[in-house]
């Protein structure tokens, strides 16, 4: 007893000792963010960089443009059509994997006890590979001479290749692949937790199958599937590599129009302006999930 | 595919390893430096070159402006040698540390873009045309309506490479202007003739030599060396010359103002001078170099291939890009990211 430091000089301790961690972070998390906050309201430099004069030149053009020829300022129909892909493509990846997720973490949950580290292992087997060279796998398969067209034209069910490369189908199925894994895990982690008791006792008061999966299983498994579909979503949001290599440089993400502005597009200030708009949608998806998981577990 | 990965290659091989006394960090397009080169000068000299892959003009000045790079040289086309000399960015190179400078050809040793090769020394040149594979389209390829209007057999199969300054002033030519032009009312043509053609293109992406070859592409505005490359794969891939008009450019090699390793990049500048060695880096990337003699080392399918020796009644078409005042790239800047979102 006698060694146990006072609950106060430990609490003082404590917070002295981690100081220099926590500036570290705060330096360094907030710090870049800082950086692109304070160049979306500067002017565009030549080339690339930015002049140190207040503009709201980028953030203007994240909603609107100016013709280049007659000067008439109109909506940033191109700037909402990349939102508007993006967010439809993050909602269908998030829809597919966890079609696919919820009955791969159901099967690996219910396996015995042993082999369940098993199932799990070849689940993480993709992150052993550099996700470049998954996404060149998956164009190694859609390519036109690739493995499926080949396939499906050698038994003749196609007289020519299916153009999936360089389409929102490729990006698709990319983004789905490389993100199905960070969908099971949490699931599998909910119903790994999950007591199958419950199911039984479902029956046992006859509700149908259904009802048991929408009364019984859904309800108890929702904090894993927000996080999933979370884990899912953004990263989905943000996904760089992925429409770069199969969307062909013509069907643009949020992330590939950003790295436009600093390279190609020589706007920075509009990519820092993107930067923050991406930010904020990804903040408002944190809160509006924490909020979701935590109205349904008062207790935490 | 190489291009995007923009993966860095060490090209030391290990033979050399112990004699490596030097190193060099040479920062080039993707798929443009010959391997067999790089190896032959470590052997030679002992110095370790690592190269570094970009994808584009504007890729490469970002990077290098940014600082703090490490690369000692950069091969910038015509038209950016003289941003980077705006910008300080290369510096001057002494002549009397380049004992071959005298082997430059007589057109590429006094450019307007760098008078007097004061500041770089070539490394490639050729020109921009269209690629197309003739079992999907057997019209005239020499046009560049190929793809500023695409034929019917073409349309969601045509590629156009994302290099603005290439890909603008061919579109210009094919409205009837002239390289930097600052007309404005051409230049809305331009613009949504472009807009108008883009729904019809399947991509614009790097990466053209292996995506022709492979038939991922049926056509694709392209440089002649890498269509040259993916016919050698591909026989059915021919190289067209538009008539409308169509840009040269030349790739040179800068020494960059705060490169660490200016002695080795003297030795590298002075090497690739020597027309054997010019001659390597043409037998790989297949487009012409500027060094006198280095013809009798090239390879033999290089003397007659259709995408290196135009035929003459589409040279008069070839228009080297000269560089254009800013207010012209302003504009272009602007339809080019236009055309891209």
């Amino acid at each position: 007893m006698s060694r146990q430091t006072p609950g106060r000089s430990k609490g003082l301790n404590g917070w002295l000792l981690s100081t220099p961690a926590l500036i570290l972070l705060l330096l360094a998390a907030s710090g870049p963010l800082l950086i692109v906050a304070v160049y979306s309201v500067l002017e565009k430099g030549d080339y690339s960089g930015v002049r140190w004069i207040l503009s709201g030149e980028g953030w203007f053009r994240v909603l609107f443009e100016k013709d280049i020829f007659d000067h008439t300022i109109s909506l940033a129909d191109a700037n909402l059509s990349i939102f508007w892909r993006s967010f439809k493509l993050s909602i269908a990846t998030t829809v597919i994997t966890f079609a696919f997720g919820l009955p791969t973490a159901w099967f690996i949950a219910t396996r015995p006890a042993k082999s369940r580290a098993f199932w799990l292992f070849l689940i993480t087997i993709p992150f052993w590979t550099n996700l470049l060279i998954r996404t060149f796998a998956i164009m190694e398969v859609i390519r036109n001479q690739g493995i499926l067209n080949t396939f499906l034209m050698h038994f003749g069910l196609i007289s020519e290749p299916i153009q999936i490369l360089y389409t929102d189908t490729a990006v698709l199925m990319g983004m789905t692949y490389v993100y199905l894994p960070l969908m099971v895990l949490p699931l599998y982690a909910a119903i790994d937790r999950f007591d199958f008791r419950l199911i039984e006792a479902g029956y046992d008061l006859y509700a149908s199958r259904w009802q048991v999966l929408r009364g019984v299983i859904l309800p108890i498994i929702k904090p894993g599937i927000i996080a999933g579909c979370i884990l899912v979503f953004i990263p989905s949001l943000g996904a760089y590599v992925t429409p770069r290599v199969l969307g062909g440089g013509k069907n643009m993400m949020i992330g590939n129009f950003i790295e436009l502005q600093f390279g190609q597009g020589q706007n920075w200030p509009l990519g820092a302006a993107l930067s923050t708009v991406l930010l904020l949608v990804v903040l408002v998806s944190l809160l509006v999930y924490t909020r979701a998981s935590s109205r349904d577990n008062p207790n935490g | 595919m190489r291009t995007i990965l923009v993966a860095t290659t060490a090209l030391l091989s290990t033979t050399f390893g112990a004699l490596a006394e030097g190193e060099l960090n040479l920062f080039n397009w993707g798929n443009y430096t010959s391997p067999e080169m790089i190896e032959k000068f470590t052997a030679q000299t002992g110095i370790a070159v690592t190269v570094t892959d970009y994808d584009s003009n504007t890729t490469a000045l970002t990077k290098v402006e940014a600082g703090g790079s490490g690369f000692d040289l950069v091969v910038p086309s015509a038209n950016y040698i003289p941003v980077y000399l705006r910008k300080g960015l290369i510096a001057e190179l002494d002549h009397s540390r380049l004992p071959n400078i005298g082997n430059i050809t007589a057109e590429w040793k006094d450019v307007p873009w760098d008078p007097g090769r004061s500041h770089s020394v070539p490394w490639q040149w050729g020109s921009v045309g269209m690629a197309v594979n003739t079992t999907v389209y057997g019209g005239d390829v020499n046009t560049s309506e190929l793809f500023m209007d695409p034929p019917e057999e073409l349309v969601g199969k045509i590629n156009v490479v994302p290099e603005m300054s290439d890909v603008i002033n061919m579109a210009i030519f094919n409205l009837g202007g002239e390289a930097c032009t600052e007309d404005l009312v051409l230049l809305k043509q331009v613009r949504d003739k472009m807009m108008a053609a883009k729904p019809k293109w399947l991509s614009m992406d790097y990466g053209t030599t292996d995506k022709l070859s492979s038939g991922d592409y049926a056509a694709s505005v392209n440089w002649n060396g890498s269509t040259m490359r993916a016919r050698i794969n591909n026989p059915d891939i021919v190289y067209g010359y538009p008539k409308e008009g169509y840009p040269l450019f030349m790739d040179s090699v800068a020494l960059l103002s705060d490169a660490t390793n200016v002695d080795e990049a003297y030795q590298f500048i002075n090497f690739i001078l020597e027309p054997e060695n010019a001659a390597m880096i043409s037998a790989f990337a297949r487009y012409a170099n500027g060094v006198a003699g280095s013809e009798e080392f090239m390879p033999e399918d290089m003397k007659t291939a259709p995408e290196i020796v135009t035929p003459a009644e589409f040279v008069a078409a070839g228009k080297f890009l000269p560089t254009c005042p800013q207010s012209a790239i302003d504009l272009y800047t602007a339809i080019w990211t236009e055309l891209l979102k």
